[in-house]
């Protein structure tokens, strides 16, 4: 028997669907029952990168309590989201749950980057005092090189600039 | 409307086959996330949340500096589209898959030239692309970086000082970026040395994709390989640890070529020149046997077997030749053996004359 769908290859895979008591049989060969898989039948449990991640966050989030109601667990006070629900779905609900969640997002971002310190890109306008923190940083990491190639003209310059920069973080300002 | 136009043509920039390295490296992709401050990820927002969203990147993209410092951007939402032409966009690797779903609430950006593109509503708010042709990483986050400046001077991203850019996924955390190269790899198999390339490449921080990313099977030996972690390490450090791994693969690859054609010299022929032959004179080609066959031409024209066809050719019909370009040319749907009949017919046409 050939494959219903393609009419090339010898039919493998024979479904038989009851709908309200209808009853179908679907002869198909292997590719193309794969090919229609997301219309209808599972053959085999993907790990999808989200499914992963629910299994981790249900780690952290869950605790030693086993989360299953999608309203379980604690709520975020900005967007509502349940731990539950972020269980579940492997997504946080807002930029706010970062903040609320801390304790529990934390050993899982660890995890996952085995690091909690974000050090690339600081938006120019909203980016605040943190764009400062890391111009200060990149010139302290120039200051330690300059002085390693003794070239003392240049520390001195560097110096004067980090001081500048770390002024206008006490008083606050943006520079 | 330059949306039609991108729709109505498989060709777009990334497939120019004129970047660096581009004996291997097919194209570089650099996709950036993110969100806006005080809204919800795109998950939890109803329709009409979702389209302030869409309002707000319109907004942004139409502001005057980003449009002098980049082009123009033109906003389209995907329910302006057929099932079809949304397809056509993921075929030509200008949005992801996930995009079509709920793409009731979705939109996407396009340049004109379709090197650069925003989806909007995706898993984040934004998720900002650059496409280029070859091994162009550094390229394609300069232009990355100069959107997202420009489009942060109307929006308030979700930033936080020591996590960085959120992002609805604690994976993309960070950086928000993900930046990968698409390489086409086939004598790495052919010497068995492939699975040992992807499995070290799984230890230095990076990850193996398909050709249409996340669970998608590696075609055409084809393989996307991308930075697997955003937070603690800088964009630039995340593209010269990307570019160094693929530079290691590139010349791994090449050596492969080199010993086969130097111990193998008949095996590799009679494949290169099987493939072209079929690819030449088939009447019903499958889209994976196609591919496969692409694979070992685009081999036999790289080894300086085959001269003439373009590799640029090559590159434009493996997005001809997916179901939804086809039922577009045919203006017609097709079952999938239609579908067959009518892709060896193309591919016959367009490389008889080679």
């Amino acid at each position: 028997m050939l494959c219903e769908r393609c009419g090339q290859r010898p039919a493998t895979v024979h479904m038989t669907e009851i709908i309200n008591g209808q009853k179908s049989d679907t002869h198909l060969c292997e590719i193309c029952a794969r090919e229609i898989q997301p219309q209808g039948f599972v053959f085999v449990p993907q790990l999808h990168l989200h499914n992963f991640l629910a299994g981790l966050l249900k780690h952290e989030l869950g605790g030693d309590k086993h989360i299953k109601a999608e309203t379980a667990g604690e709520k975020c006070e900005k967007c509502g989201v349940f731990e539950g629900q972020i269980v579940k779905q492997g997504l946080l609900g807002c930029g706010d749950c970062y903040p609320f969640f801390e304790e529990k997002v934390l050993p899982l971002l660890r995890r996952i980057h085995g690091s909690t310190r974000h050090t690339g890109k600081v938006p120019e306008r909203t980016g605040g005092r943190a764009r400062l923190v890391k111009e200060i940083g990149n010139l302290k990491s120039r200051l330690k090189e300059a002085v390693s190639r003794e070239d003392f003209e240049q520390a001195a310059q560097l110096r004067d600039q980090i001081r500048q920069l770390e002024k206008s973080i006490i008083e606050g300002g943006e520079a | 409307m330059p949306l039609k136009k991108t729709i109505n043509s498989s060709y777009s920039p990334w497939m120019d086959a004129d970047g660096p390295e581009s004996g291997v490296v097919i194209s570089s992709r650099i996709r950036v996330a993110r969100n806006l401050a005080g809204i919800p990820f795109p998950h939890l927002l109803n329709n009409s949340k979702a389209e302030d969203v869409i309002h707000a990147v319109r907004l942004a993209v139409e502001e005057k500096e980003l449009v002098n410092n980049i082009g123009v951007l033109e906003l389209s939402l995907l329910s302006e589209l057929s099932p079809v032409e949304r397809q056509i966009l993921v075929d030509k690797h200008l949005i992801s898959p996930d995009l079509l779903n709920n793409f009731e609430r979705k939109a996407v950006v396009l340049r004109e030239d379709e090197v650069i593109s925003i989806m909007v509503n995706e898993e984040d708010h934004l998720r900002i692309q650059c496409l280029l042709s070859g091994l162009q990483l550094k390229e394609a986050w300069d232009l990355i970086n100069r959107v997202d400046d420009g489009l942060e001077k109307t929006l308030d991203y979700a930033f936080s000082e020591q996590l960085g850019y959120l992002t609805a996924c604690p994976t993309n955390v960070g950086t928000g970026m993900r930046a990968s190269v698409m390489l086409h790899l086939p004598a790495l198999g052919l010497v068995n040395q492939l699975k040992g390339v992807l499995n070290a490449i799984g230890k230095v921080g990076l990850t193996v994709r398909g050709l249409f990313g996340e669970g998608t099977e590696a075609l055409g030996d084809l393989f996307q390989i991308s930075n697997q972690i955003t937070l603690g390490q800088s964009e630039e450090e995340i593209i010269n640890n990307l570019i160094a791994v693929a530079r290691q693969i590139i010349s791994q690859e090449q050596a492969s070529r080199r010993a086969l054609h130097k111990d193998r010299k008949e095996f590799i022929e009679d494949r290169v020149y099987r493939a072209y032959g079929i690819l030449k004179n088939a009447y019903i080609l499958s889209y994976e046997e196609a591919m496969r066959l692409f694979s070992d031409l685009r081999l036999g024209m790289e080894m300086g077997l085959v001269s003439g066809i373009p590799a640029k050719l090559l590159n434009e019909l493996m997005v001809r030749i997916r179901p939804a370009f086809l039922i577009k040319m045919a203006g017609q749907e097709m079952s999938a053996h239609q579908r067959d009949i009518f892709r060896a017919e193309l591919i016959r046409k367009e490389i008889k004359d080679f």
